[in-house]
């Protein structure tokens, strides 16, 4: 088990140590969230005045879009590194090492979930700094387990597609999901004002739960009704695409 | 010489983008999902007021998902670059008896074919739905023309890059920066309900240009200004990034 966590801490610093060795493939995942949030808000702020919307302002209401954006990024990341990784060989030399595929695998995933704060709180910082307003130290406690959890998650997806497709060129592919994950919810509007196919996706898509999860720190304020159904639905997420992850690093050079 | 060598590495990337279309299709399914998005999300803001008369939202974003598709298109072009860097392949390039600058311009002119295809695929994506191209076929050789003269010069960005950052994740990493480019133009949302600091950058923005070229005979009757307006701020980020391709091959050849 030491072992284990020994393994677990080494492939998390390394992939760590990479933000800093390499800021430059670091630092657009790092600001992507917080341009993506104050861009959404230039580009559609207006849209706040229709009548049925929720939020005081559009900033605040996107700004749990940006969170979660920047763990998926960061989860994302993880597995394009991994292609790059299996790419130039470095995996190959990996899974030589007297070590359980699994435990690889929670090396990674541990990496990406604390990978996603680090957006996150540059997004936070800013946002706070704009005005958006503070969640509460609840909403905030929860906001971070769920950010690290998509993290994870998305983690868990990129290393299936790398251990699929072994290249670094499927990485618009990883990428590609987390965000139509994140954009096909309630992300833009309340559920009212949404068109009814996109409102009927949102109710089905997981990450809508997630997404109303966070932002229940942002607006309005912390309730056990948003709450439960984000932690059932990232449990799920974890489980399904843990699994999935596992079983495609188990058959790897199998 | 540099013709015959131009076109033969231009078939070669079009052959390799069309052997793996999983790499080739998020050029179209992600801005075709940011699209629904955005029109699924956002069709009330017709309602706004000074939101210009138009068929539907689905017509106004056309456009936009168009713009972004080829944004996206000129990073693919710079990670194929960065991958053959990478990979060796450039190298063997540089050794063989060919113009260098036929790298360049092979990669360019297979990214203007692209960049037609993706034009071809939001038209037809949009008529499917509903939209309408007011200006007929003159509107669509405008939005064709302009596709492929955008294309090329977000194709020679990429390329730029790719040549100068050697590694495939730093221009991939770029994919999300695309997006700052595009919120601070008229892609996605009227120029005059956008807010601050974003209304008055998308002012000089040659993307709010570009687009509205692209979007005025789709939701209008056919009008030159803004039909040429598009093309010369197409043809100016081509000339700008063409130059920094050769300014960065330049670079890179004496690195070899």
């Amino acid at each position: 088990m030491t072992q284990s966590f020994r393994t677990i801490r080494a492939l998390t610093s390394r992939a760590l140590n990479e933000v800093v060795r390499v800021p430059g493939a670091a630092i657009p995942g790092v600001l992507a969230p917080t341009i993506f949030m104050l861009g959404l808000s230039s580009v559609f702020g207006k849209t706040a005045h229709l009548p049925g919307f929720t939020a005081d302002d559009f900033r605040t209401y996107i700004v749990p879009v940006g969170l979660l954006q920047g763990a998926s990024f960061a989860g994302a990341a993880t597995g394009v590194n991994l292609a790059r990784d299996i790419e130039q060989g470095w995996f190959d030399r990996l899974i030589l090492a007297p070590e359980r595929r699994g435990v690889l695998l929670a090396g990674l995933v541990s990496s990406a979930s604390l990978r996603s704060l680090v957006p996150g709180t540059f997004l936070l910082m800013i946002a706070l700094i704009l005005g958006v307003h503070a969640p509460s130290f609840l909403g905030l406690i929860i906001t971070v387990i769920l950010v690290m959890s998509l993290g994870a998650i998305m983690a868990c997806w990129g290393t299936i597609v790398a251990m699929r497709f072994r290249t670094q060129q499927s990485a618009p592919l990883i990428q590609i999901v987390g965000f139509i994950a994140v954009l096909f919810t309630t992300a833009y509007a309340p559920f009212a004002l949404l068109t009814p196919w996109l409102r009927l996706i949102a109710h089905l898509n997981p990450v809508t739960y997630v997404l109303e999860g966070v932002r229940q720190g942002f607006v309005g304020g912390v309730n056990w009704a948003d709450t439960w159904p984000a932690f059932l639905a990232t449990s799920v997420l974890l489980l399904l695409l843990g699994g999935l992850a596992v079983r495609s690093m188990r058959s790897y050079g199998r | 010489m540099t013709i015959v060598a131009t076109m033969a590495l231009a078939r070669r990337a079009l052959r390799n983008a069309l052997r793996r279309p999983q790499f080739l299709a998020p050029l179209v399914i992600f801005p075709t999902f940011f699209l629904a998005v955005n029109v699924g999300g956002l069709s009330r803001s017709t309602n706004l007021p000074g939101f210009p008369q138009v068929h539907g939202f689905l017509d106004f974003q056309l456009a936009g998902a168009i713009t972004q598709s080829l944004l996206l298109g000129g990073v693919s072009a710079g990670i194929a670059v960065a991958l053959e860097i990478e990979l060796g392949f450039f190298d063997r390039l540089v050794a063989s008896p060919i113009p260098r600058i036929s790298i360049v311009f092979g990669r360019l002119a297979a990214a203007a074919v692209i960049g037609a295809g993706q034009a071809v695929y939001f038209l037809i994506l949009g008529l499917l739905f509903g939209a309408e191209v007011r200006s007929g076929i003159p509107g669509v050789i405008v939005v064709l023309a302009i596709s492929m003269l955008a294309a090329t010069g977000f194709g020679a960005a990429g390329v730029a890059l790719g040549l100068w950052a050697r590694n495939a994740s730093i221009v991939q990493g770029v994919f999300p920066l695309a997006f700052v480019i595009l919120f601070v133009s008229s892609a996605f949302f009227p120029r005059a309900l956008l807010e601050q600091p974003a209304q008055g950058i998308a002012r000089y923005n040659p993307l709010s240009y570009i687009a509205d070229g692209m979007r005025h005979p789709i939701i209008s009757d056919f009008a030159w200004t803004p039909a040429l307006e598009g093309l010369l701020a197409a043809a100016a980020v081509t000339a700008m990034f063409v130059g920094l391709c050769v300014v960065a091959l330049r670079g890179r050849l004496r690195n070899a």
